[in-house]
């Protein structure tokens, strides 16, 4: 494939991988452990599963899977809120297709399609728009999600809905924001990550300057990066070299896409229509301040929350689930009590087992690698 | 009925059919109703003037309430019968390549041949969501007979529903197959062995990129056509240059992934397959890009994998390449000698190596 396969040069990424090795064996030897690098991003979680990239590294490098699933950090009661708006009578709940499947205290949208909600998977909210158009007499839901790669297109069909006119369609809104996630994340207790793959598709949005606290009070180097499997190579030798220079600044590696000051077009959008939440719920993180947006008040007309009763239950994870461990890198996934036994892709228990971004979903479906093998006592269980 | 009569039906045609068993009906209706479901005229002029005047044949003809098949008939095939069944739902019913009809007769007629068998009879049973057009449905079933035809079976009894609006998807159909399977045929999913060589037929994932392209939800204008085929003649080439195969399936549902698993489970050995010699389209490629999807778990409609000894799998590929329908066939992969039983790997293009697992649920397409 033309533009694509570019990225995917297996003799490039030899050489990049003998550098890797050579930066990542040395800073590794000082440190006395590997280095660890954190890919915030479930985009690229998926790229380095699906590529088999993390079984292609020296040992003296180990990736950590962070928070960027935004589909995994969904909180239950949540779903839930969400569910009970697609049951109502009058209600036709459109969203993307891998939010169906989460699941609910009691059932996910999936579910409760089966037992008659109408449910529609919608590949852009503005086809949930046009839903609105066609069924006048329906209230259109659209539930949204996702971090700022998503929170424009959401803005611009509220905007279009005022527009237009059209009053039948509102917004489910469950957008979060990066910037306080992963500041959350390094104020973690016994969070040791020595520097990070910045989000592609949330920098396209916001720009590199978002993340330049990082580097300045945080001094862990950060190169934003994209999401073909030698874009993620390019870029964890872009943090090694920085690490071995002992320098820590803010690195474009996904030029191609990502402008310095980010879209303005899709920043003002944002700004128009959301505004900030106090805090907002995490599934394995808890609560985080500012990290999640709301429509403003003079889109509240459009606010899903206004024109239903929903019920607003917070309900906590699972006890025995160790998300928020395995999130900041504390624990692999495979060292949690309940991966592979009662936390499957089938029944997830919790967040990181619900999409195929999640690093404990990715690790159990495409998992395996010989690293994997030797570390992980219930692999055996699992090919059983 | 005897053999002489027999015969001499089978000589009629159509119109001299009308003068001696049976009197044709013609559809009076544009549009299917309950009427037609409910066992008097209209029934009849439903079968008679769509369902009998589209397969003929001198078994179907009779319209005895069973499909009578001489065993002597069947003997001369082989000494095992082989018996199918498989119902077809599809949305939309018309797509790039194909029709529900040619996948009902498809579709059964692989279910047959990839265990060796030579097929022969088809039933088919229909449930028509009331409102149809009567063209519509003329269509589907000329393009079952026409199938058929080509595939060298004969649809020799069936059955018509008629349900309410809303209570099925414009149309389901049911095709159950008979087959017999030669004496030296021995195939299964648990005789694999280390070293066997996986071949497929041809490029995978068209038949499952066709259809969600053809719902028509992304917008994308594709020349992505579904590789609905039969596949009894490819297969009987295949045997025929490496009759020491041990497996055959066509990779439908959940594509060449859950194929390739079923046989790692069922052997208990490992496979491992390269990305860089499975064929996958461009078109198809890039179509899973935008979506987020694993071209892997994509629907076939006419993909097989066959499992083949190392030394019969440069003969068995040139047979397959040397057929209309396996132009486009490759060695993908192996069965490892040791290795995780049960496991499915696949070095990828990039040179990292990851698991093929089972699909969990259905693909869904990812949010960013």
């Amino acid at each position: 494939m033309k533009y694509v396969d570019e990225y995917r040069d297996p003799a490039k990424a030899k050489k990049l991988i003998k550098e890797i090795t050579r930066l990542a064996d040395g800073l590794a030897t000082q440190r006395g452990r590997p280095v660890y690098i954190m890919e915030v991003c479930g985009g690229h979680t998926h790229s380095i599963f699906r590529y088999g990239i993390e079984n292609m590294l020296p040992p003296s490098v180990e990736l950590i899977h962070g928070p960027g699933c935004p589909v995994c950090v969904l909180p239950i009661g949540r779903v839930d809120d969400c569910v009970a708006i697609a049951e109502h009578p009058n209600a036709i709940m459109t969203t993307f297709g891998d939010a169906m499947r989460v699941p609910g205290s009691k059932r996910s949208l999936l579910q409760a399609k089966s037992l008659g909600a109408d449910v529609r998977m919608v590949y852009s909210p503005l086809d949930a728009l046009k839903i609105a158009r066609s069924n006048p007499d329906k209230e259109v839901v659209f539930f949204g999600l996702g971090f700022e790669t998503t929170m424009p297109s959401t803005a611009l069909t509220v905007l279009k809905a005022e527009a237009d006119g059209i009053r039948n369609f509102s917004l489910f809104c469950n957008h979060i924001t990066i910037i306080p996630t992963i500041k959350a994340v390094l104020d973690s207790e016994g969070f040791q990550v020595d520097g990070f793959l910045g989000p592609g598709h949330v920098s396209m949005v916001i720009g590199t300057r978002p993340y330049d606290f990082i580097a300045e009070y945080y001094r862990r180097p950060v190169v934003i990066a994209g999401f073909e499997p030698l874009d993620i190579l390019q870029s964890l030798w872009m943090v090694l070299k920085q690490l071995d220079e002992a320098d820590a600044r803010i690195e474009n590696q996904y030029s191609r896409i990502v402008p310095t000051d980010g879209n303005r077009a899709a920043l003002q959008a944002i700004s128009r229509v959301f505004e900030l939440r106090p805090f907002f719920e995490w599934r394995g993180l808890g609560s985080i301040d500012h990290s999640g947006v709301q429509l403003n008040a003079r889109y509240a007309a459009y606010d899903a929350e206004k024109k239903f009763s929903v019920p607003a239950v917070a309900i906590a994870d699972p006890k025995s689930c160790q998300c928020g461990e395995v999130l900041k890198g504390v624990i692999k996934p495979w060292q949690c009590k309940v991966y592979g036994k009662a936390c499957t892709p089938q029944t997830p228990m919790g967040a990181l087992m619900v999409s195929s971004e999640g690093a404990c979903a990715a690790y159990y479906q495409y998992g395996g690698d010989p690293r994997v093998t030797v570390d992980n006592p219930l692999a055996g269980e699992r090919a059983a | 009925m005897n053999a002489s009569q027999e015969n001499t039906l089978a000589t009629l045609s159509g119109d001299a059919l009308e003068d001696t068993r049976i009197r044709r009906s013609k559809m009076q209706s544009p549009l299917i109703t309950l009427a037609h479901g409910g066992g008097g005229k209209a029934m009849r002029e439903l079968i008679d003037d769509v369902f009998i005047a589209a397969f003929s044949n001198p078994t179907l003809n009779t319209l005895e309430d069973q499909a009578r098949v001489p065993l002597t008939e069947l003997a001369r095939f082989g000494d095992r019968l082989a018996m199918t069944t498989d119902s077809y739902v599809v949305d939309p019913i018309f797509f790039p390549g194909g029709d529900i009809g040619k996948l009902a007769v498809c579709g059964t007629v692989n279910d047959l041949a990839v265990g060796g068998a030579t097929p022969l009879y088809l039933t088919c049973a229909v449930i028509i969501e009331e409102g149809m057009q009567v063209e519509t449905l003329r269509r589907i079933v000329g393009s079952m007979a026409e199938t058929a035809r080509a595939a060298g079976v004969s649809i020799v009894t069936g059955d018509t529903k008629i349900v309410g609006r809303g209570s099925c998807d414009k149309i389901f159909i049911n095709t159950a197959g008979v087959g017999v399977i030669r004496q030296d045929h021995q195939l299964g999913a648990n005789l694999a062995r280390p070293g066997d060589r996986i071949l497929v037929n041809g490029y995978l994932g068209d038949h499952g990129a066709t259809i969600l392209n053809a719902r028509g939800e992304m917008h994308l204008s594709s020349p992505i056509q579904s590789d609905c085929a039969a596949l009894h003649g490819l297969i009987s080439t295949l045997l025929a240059a490496a009759p020491g195969t041990r497996f055959i399936r066509d990779a439908t549902r959940g594509g060449i992934a859950s194929v390739l698993n079923e046989i790692a489970e069922a052997s208990a050995c490992a496979i491992e397959i390269h990305e860089a010699s499975t064929p996958i389209r461009q078109e198809v490629k890039g179509f899973c890009e935008i979506l987020g999807l694993d071209p892997l778990y994509l629907a076939n409609e006419g993909k097989l994998a066959a499992v083949v000894p190392e030394g019969e799998a440069e003969a068995a590929l040139q047979a397959l390449r040397g057929h209309p329908l396996g132009r486009e066939a490759a060695d993908i992969g192996a069965v490892l000698t040791g290795g995780r039983a049960g496991r499915v790997h696949m070095q990828t293009v990039f040179g990292g190596r990851r698991i093929v697992d089972m699909l969990i649920g259905e693909q869904l397409p990812r949010i960013c």
